[in-house]
């Protein structure tokens, strides 16, 4: 046996469909959570022109609740390929099932993959509270029994951290804020569409655990997403423009998970290591990057994730976090520009990928103008996390 | 000097938070049968000398699974923090705001950890700050437990 040539995805996978089904308020989805699910996988293989009986592979992340196996009986899926699901919760896994579902695509394993995240918090449970079980078992008693038990709490304090050392005002985080909810004005499908945000707004909004306010913190919603995936050449006969995929990469740094709060590098995004072997396969640099989607669990983690894929210097967060360079099509680097977790639709992330991929159509409602390389960073301060980079051309 | 909470002084959060208890595997017990003893007791491996926390069952730096457990001195240097106002938990709705510190070891391998910093919930928390462990016993909690809290000795 040889070498079988470069192992790499770049080129080798394109997105070629895109679903969303409205997307709600938390709890508000007049629908069942798996119903969503099927809607917008649906949706995705209509978008790209394929019969949805084609799709032979599904991806997903977050312990997604909805099974490939029933979805494929659902569907009437002729012959389920791939079946797949991206460790751990949060959004760490947005770009990593995109990555999963390409990985099965060039490797063979199946022709139309889709990755897919369903919410519905009426149905289920939420996500920013904390257990009310009576005992906090393992490493939990750690930390719940000191009152530290919800994502905002768990991620304040790495951020508080990271504004400590780099001197980072509160001002930065307030940037990310805005530009989501500058950009979600412009975007009718947003749920924060209508209701534009002041720095007064923020500035005078109640403390959820300092240094997050209100709006550092995302929104909880009931929707649904799906991306199809296949190859260049089965792109050719479908019905819009491939978004080519230059890279994923996932995973997470030297010891990010050591529990009560013990990673030796605290500070972080958890995307050091990540965002290197990301650049390495896209074969691209930072400043190539026409416009970002990073995740946002909450702002404190964009600003990590943001100086970690290099776009900006830990000393120079509070010159470079600004909304005039955030902002669609002029700035240095417009940034969520659908309005992201923040202001469009907490999706879990996959939102930020449909927007990745309408940059490089051209159908953005904070369009670009004729973006080549678009980004995607997914999960900050989770493990293992996730990014990718979507290009207009193969190479 | 090893502080203790006086008889008779409220715990720092009220009843109905989350009680800590060992997993299944029993890995922190020893952690809980020292506070129980007033006592801060961490891993540290047999076989290096590195100090583990949180526990695991096997030694991060030269993968012995001959992991002791050692008593350190229970004092260490607010490393970061965070001040809760929105309530996640039922018991803490008339107990907003509070404040969690998380404090480093340096005399044990810098290894951290979460507890409540005692005092007014207001006050200003400086970041290198020196804390000493506060023990707060929940004797009649079934089985009884021993919660690990910090108090500022000397502002950083
Ligand atoms: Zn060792």
């Amino acid at each position: 046996m040889g070498d079988t040539g470069e192992r790499t995805i770049r080129g080798k996978v394109a997105i070629v469909g895109i679903g969303e089904t409205t997307y709600y308020k938390r709890g508000a989805a007049p629908d069942a959570e798996f119903k969503l699910g099927l809607e917008a996988i649906m949706r995705a293989a209509d978008d790209a022109g394929l019969p949805v009986r084609d799709i032979d592979g599904f991806a997903s992340f977050s312990n997604d609740r909805n099974d490939p196996p029933r979805i494929a009986s659902a569907l009437g899926i002729r012959d389920l390929k791939f079946s797949n699901m991206f460790w751990g919760g949060g959004g760490g896994g947005g770009s990593g099932a995109i990555g999963n579902a390409a990985a099965a695509i060039v490797s063979g394993y199946a022709d139309y993959v889709v990755a897919y995240r369903s919410l519905a918090q009426g149905q289920f449970g939420r996500f920013g509270q904390g257990s009310q079980a009576p005992k906090a078992a393992g490493a939990m008693g750690f930390t719940q029994p000191y009152g530290l038990m919800s994502p905002a709490q768990n991620f304040a304090m790495r951020v508080r951290r990271f504004m400590h050392q780099h001197s980072v005002g509160q001002e930065a985080l307030r940037a990310v804020a805005m530009a989501s909810y500058t950009h979600a004005q412009t975007n009718p499908r947003a749920v924060m569409h209508g209701r534009p945000l002041t720095e007064e707004d923020y500035d005078n909004s109640r403390w959820i655990v300092e240094p997050f306010h209100l709006f550092d913190c995302c929104q909880e919603n009931d929707g649904a997403a799906a991306i199809l995936l296949t190859t260049p050449e089965r792109a050719r006969d479908l019905q819009h423009k491939p978004a080519y995929l230059l890279a994923t990469a996932q995973g997470s740094d030297y010891r990010q998970a050591a529990t009560a709060h013990n990673a030796p590098d605290y500070a972080t995004s958890n995307f050091k290591t990540v965002a290197q072997r990301l650049y390495e396969m896209a074969q691209v640099a930072p400043g190539d990057v026409d416009v970002l989607q990073s995740y946002e669990n909450f702002t404190g983690g964009v600003m990590m994730s943001i100086v970690e894929h290099g776009f900006c210097d830990p000393v120079d967060v509070n010159d470079f976090f600004t909304l005039d360079n955030f902002t669609a099509p002029k700035g240095k680097l417009p940034l969520n520009t659908s309005g992201g977790n923040l202001a469009e639709c907490y999706m879990h992330g996959l939102e930020l990928v449909t927007e990745a991929v309408k940059q490089i159509r051209g159908k953005s409602p904070n369009q670009i103008p004729d973006a080549k390389v678009s980004m995607v960073t997914s999960g900050p301060m989770v493990q293992p996390v996730s990014s990718m980079i979507l290009a207009s051309e193969p190479s | 000097m090893t502080s203790t909470v006086e008889p008779g002084t409220e715990p720092y959060l009220p009843p109905g938070m989350p009680e800590p208890a060992p997993g299944g595997d029993g890995l922190e017990a020893p952690y809980w049968e020292g506070t129980r003893a007033h006592e801060l007791r961490v891993q540290r491996c047999n076989a290096c000398e590195t100090y583990q926390w949180g526990p695991e069952w096997v030694c991060h730096a030269c993968l012995s699974f001959d992991l002791g457990w050692t008593t350190v001195e229970p004092q260490g240097r607010v490393y970061s923090w965070e001040r809760p106002w929105y309530p996640v938990h039922p018991a803490l709705k008339d107990r907003v705001p509070y404040l969690i510190v998380l404090v480093e070891l340096p005399h044990a391998g810098n290894i951290r950890m979460v507890g409540n910093l005692l005092g007014d919930p207001l006050q200003e928390v400086v970041i290198g700050s020196e804390v000493e462990a506060v023990f707060e016993d929940h004797d009649e909690a079934d089985p009884p437990f021993t919660l690990v809290q910090w108090r500022v000795t000397e502002e950083g």
